[in-house]
């Protein structure tokens, strides 16, 4: 009776949060599962012409669109992970060795974590402007010529530079701030231990710091690659919807970038199941990676 | 290796507390060779004095000498020392063998030389069959052979342990004691042990050195400290169950507890604590220190009694005689008090009187 009770004030407790999920998350991964079998679904008219299990899979996978967009997000991945997640131990340590100013450099570190993307983006569309941009500026001061990095026919290599210049950098406050409350708990007698037992900087790092803090990198790493996977609002940020430099268009457009823009033509047949099929086949390789990570973390992190 | 401390100190400017002076003016020499009890109350400096004496904390003023080599200025990894943690500060992630070999890792001793010395290390503190543990799969024994393997397998010149065995149980630590005082005479190796424990310093220590409040209250053997008490805090430290105390007073020569003669003392007139060790007592038929027993306990060999302090209302001593004399509660005795067992303190300052 009183384990009834206490049943029901729980789910009671829980509702909003399952409310929510059931509306935002659960029934859209279901719906797309659903879409993704339909063949010429048309979102607004609400009409298709029977089921297929592949054609919108084949179609999609067909896209030239598509390839890019695969190989875009992999470059973001396999490049933007390691360097920012490196980058963030390195400055956590750093932050956590110093003494005076942590407080405040703490703050710099986090501030792009409550700065929203959209405009970080345009801010660093900014530095990277090929006449006024603060990156050519630096380049010319030590006598190399201005590049055009974002530009009006800018490269497709300087335009993926700047733009995992920019995730990286918005990536790091997180990531910061977890490995320094990482850091914190670690029992400072280790590191007393390590100093009587004449252990080298360099050695202390990796043998002691970087095992012991492996739990967080695990965490961290998983996160990391699933959001990189997920990554559209860097590309929007510094390019808006043309996806690419001007006169280049689409030259960065990534997996999502391309189920938002599926999305966009809802009254066109199919598009609505092109669309879940692009988000299926994501789903299917972040489940991959993660299993993957899950599976080395088991062997080299130290719980 | 002798260790020589001159006059150090270490202030501690803490932002709420302010100024703590953690060890003050302290003047000490340990001889080479020999294991050293740092003893004293928690928070009377012992482990500041010993992470002095590592490098890991840096003295406000004084120096200190390893040999003829003043160390003072000198970094924790060149002064040649070995240091065990309170809580062994073992690295979890590393196996038995890693965390032994480690230090020699650092000093870039060729692998199988490590090994062997690793191995050889883990066989003399009797861990040789754990190689291959994490310190998690250890108890709390275990993992302490290990920090001291850990410790000793670089050859330091001096071993610092701090409280290593106050994490342990009562029947281990017993254990454990024995086998550091073994280790430590097999390697010979300068050795400064800090505890909290009289027992445990007195029954392992060459020499004892007690502090209190960061200040030096006496230096000996710890049969000597405990016969030659130098104050009213060394004699009261000193000794399970602890020393009786009375106020007495001196009168023409004589130390008086109330009424009662207890002893000589060539000494001039006036009020004083006096001290008596409670195996200091024996049963008599002729004596002016008349009680009334109150308690009576018998533990193995000893009988206890328990009396009223006849100066001090509401407080208690303890005499420890022979267990054939049987005696009940209720009982009235006469007891004698052994020279050797009686000391004669000042009321004000607590030194001893001469
Ligand atoms: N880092 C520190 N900052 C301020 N005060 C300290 C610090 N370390 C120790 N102390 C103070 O110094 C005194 C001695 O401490 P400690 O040497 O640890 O004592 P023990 O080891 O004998 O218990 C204590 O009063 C303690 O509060
Ligand atoms: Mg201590």
């Amino acid at each position: 009776m009183l384990e009834e009770k206490h049943n029901i004030k729980a789910w009671l407790y829980l509702a909003p949060a399952m409310i929510l999920l059931l509306v935002f998350t659960f029934y859209p991964i279901f719906n797309a599962f659903f879409l993704v079998f339909l063949r010429d679904f048309n979102f607004l008219a609400g009409s298709f012409d029977g089921f297929t299990l592949t054609e919108n899979f084949v179609y999609i996978l067909n896209k030239p669109d598509f390839k890019k967009a695969l190989l875009n997000t992999l470059m973001i991945v396999f490049v933007s992970v390691p360097v920012s997640v490196i980058l963030a131990l390195l400055i956590s340590a750093w932050l956590n060795s110093i003494k005076k100013l942590q407080g405040f450099f703490q703050t710099i570190f986090f501030l792009p974590y409550v700065t929203n993307a959209i405009a970080i983006g345009m801010a660093f569309a900014f530095l990277f402007h090929r006449n006024y941009g603060l990156i050519n500026t630096i380049f010319n001061w030590i006598g190399l010529p201005s590049i055009n990095w974002v530009g009006l026919g800018a490269g497709y290599w300087s335009s993926m530079f700047a733009l995992l210049v920019f995730i990286i950098w918005s990536g790091l406050a997180f990531k910061i701030m977890v490995f320094l409350s990482g850091l914190q708990s670690i029992d400072k007698q280790y590191y007393d231990a390590a100093k009587v037992d004449s252990t080298p900087r360099s050695r202390i790092f990796t043998k002691i710091t970087v095992p012991l803090l492996s739990p967080m990198i695990a965490y961290i790493t998983i996160t990391s690659i699933i959001g990189a996977f997920k990554e559209y609002t860097a590309v929007i940020g510094m390019f808006g919807v043309r996806l690419g430099p001007a006169g280049n268009d689409g030259a960065l457009v990534t997996i999502v970038a391309l189920v938002y823009e599926a999305i966009s033509r809802s009254g066109s047949d199919g598009a609505y199941s092109e669309a879940a099929a692009a988000s299926i086949i994501l789903f299917a390789i972040t489940l991959v990676f993660t299993l993957i990570n899950m599976q080395v973390s088991k062997k080299r992190v130290h719980f | 290796m002798e260790i020589k401390l001159e006059m150090l100190t270490k202030v501690f400017d803490n932002k709420e507390k302010g100024l703590t002076t953690a060890v003050d003016k302290l003047d000490i020499t340990i001889p080479s060779g020999k294991l050293i009890g740092l003893l004293g109350p928690s928070g009377c400096g012992k482990s500041t004095t010993l992470y002095m004496i590592a490098g890991l904390l840096k003295p406000t003023e004084g120096k200190i000498y390893f040999g003829d080599e003043n160390v003072t200025d000198i970094p924790p990894e060149d002064r040649g020392i070995g240091l065990v943690f309170q809580n062994y500060a073992l690295y979890p992630h590393m196996t038995v063998a890693q965390n032994i070999m480690f230090p020699l890792e650092n000093l870039k001793v060729p692998k199988a030389e490590a090994i062997e010395r690793a191995q050889e290390m883990a066989d003399l503190v009797g861990i040789g069959e754990l190689m291959d543990r994490k310190p998690k799969q250890l108890s709390g024994g275990q993992q302490q052979r290990v920090a001291i393997a850990r410790a000793l397998v670089k050859k330091p010149r001096v071993l610092l342990l701090d409280e290593p065995l106050s994490n342990l149980d009562a029947r281990l630590r017993l254990a454990t004691r024995e086998e550091i005082k073994r280790i430590q005479r097999e390697t010979g190796i300068t050795t400064v042990f800090v505890t909290h424990d009289q027992e445990e310093a007195m029954s392992i220590s060459d020499e004892i050195v007690l502090m209190e409040l960061g200040i030096k209250q006496q230096v000996g053997e710890p049969q000597d400290v405990y016969d030659k008490p130098d104050n009213l805090f060394v004699a009261k430290f000193l000794g399970t169950p602890p020393i009786n105390l009375f106020d007495g007073h001196i009168k023409d020569g004589k130390i008086m507890i109330g009424d009662a003669n207890i002893g000589q003392l060539k000494t001039d007139d006036k009020e004083v604590i006096v001290g008596i060790r409670p195996e200091g007592f024996s049963l008599t038929e002729r004596s002016s220190l008349k009680v009334e027993v109150d308690l009576v306990e018998t533990i193995g060999r000893d009988t206890t009694l328990i009396i009223e302090n006849p100066t001090r209302k509401g407080e208690t001593f303890r005499a420890i005689v022979d267990a054939e004399k049987r005696i009940k509660p209720g009982d009235k005795i006469k007891l004698n008090v052994k020279p050797t067992k009686l000391f004669v303190f000042e009321k004000d300052t607590g030194e001893l009187v001469n």
